[in-house]
């Protein structure tokens, strides 16, 4: 009974969603959007690529023309690490015991993998202006490879103190960058340094610092999450 | 028909077909597992579409992240139900 009510909502909400998106008004075909008429026209007309200077229109947008709503996301990923940490972070703490003992061909194979997913991510942020990608994705591949150390080695222990300090640094040079803007042009998170040629890799004024710090702030916090996930209180 | 057409309609039937499983499936770990099915096969169809940002973002926190997160929730669940 309780399946069958929940099929026929779905094929009503399914038809509901398919007339909405059928209507060509509202909702033209693929690939056949008619920039001119929407807001986010204003920053694909020409000269503006050449006042940020960053080759990834997405890039532009989020740290350039909207840096200050990313800064909101930082503080919201910071406020859900925070929210783990005051659930999980007891004082006294020991690995979770993992069901199996890893061996040593386990543990180096990982040491070299945990380097080349760190050079992805490092790629992946320093590139942020120029491919897809950027801070966020990048710090999260900085997680995923701690988490590659967690689970293979069953006595591993990251820096958690660093990790810490790290994040703290980070974010408050984000807002420094900020103010700088402020106080050197004329708004908060305003480029003050040369745009540079399109296409460079220092290139694009403050995108590529302030996509190293998210990455290095959203890295560091994420970590912190896998490492209060992965610990438990002393048993003893 | 394209292949892009059918390559999107594929992908678009593979997922609603695991969001129904990973709903419905009897033992949690299994949807923990079709959760992160669900994701890679986003990550396609994000491309598909043209958000290589969106998908990049996807690939590591839905497909990677996540589903650590809650199979960790889940073996911490079970030593705490056996002790």
């Amino acid at each position: 009974m309780k399946n069958l009510f929940g099929l026929l909502l779905s094929l009503v909400l399914g038809a509901f969603i398919i007339l909405a998106l059928n209507n060509t008004a509202a909702f033209p075909a693929f690939g056949e959007v008619d920039l001119a008429d929407r807001v986010s026209e204003q920053y694909f007309t020409d000269g503006n690529v050449a006042e940020v200077g960053s080759a990834n229109i997405v890039t532009a947008i989020v740290v350039g023309y909207r840096g200050f709503d990313t800064l909101g996301e930082v503080t919201v990923l910071f406020i859900s690490a925070l929210g783990v940490a005051i659930i999980f972070g007891e004082k006294k703490q020991e690995r979770l015991d993992l069901k199996f003992k890893p061996n040593f061909m386990l543990r180096v194979g990982s040491r070299v993998l945990f380097g080349m997913i760190l050079i992805t991510s490092i790629y992946i942020i320093f590139h942020g202006h120029l491919t897809p990608g950027g801070g966020f994705p990048g710090g999260a591949i900085i997680a995923s490879a701690v988490l590659l150390l967690y689970l293979t080695d069953d006595r591993f222990r990251s820096n958690v103190k660093g990790f810490k300090i790290l994040e703290g640094i980070a974010g408050s040079l984000f807002v420094v960058i900020g103010l700088l803007g402020l106080v050197l042009v004329t708004s908060f998170l305003q480029n003050f340094l040369p745009a540079g040629t399109v296409g460079d890799l220092l290139s694009a004024g403050i995108i590529p610092i302030i996509y190293v710090l998210i990455g290095l702030k959203v890295g560091s916090e994420i970590s912190g999450i896998v490492d209060n996930f992965l610990t438990e209180e002393e048993s003893a | 028909m394209t292949l892009f057409d059918i390559v999107s309609l594929v992908v678009g039937a593979l997922l609603l077909v695991i969001a129904f499983l990973a709903i419905n499936a009897k033992k949690l770990i299994n949807s923990v597992l079709f959760l992160s099915a669900l994701s890679m096969l986003a990550v396609v169809s994000f491309v598909l579409l043209k958000a290589p940002d969106v998908a990049i973002t996807e690939a590591v926190i839905g497909s990677g992240l996540v589903t650590a997160l809650f199979i960790f929730t889940l073996l911490s669940v079970r030593k705490e139900e056996t002790k």
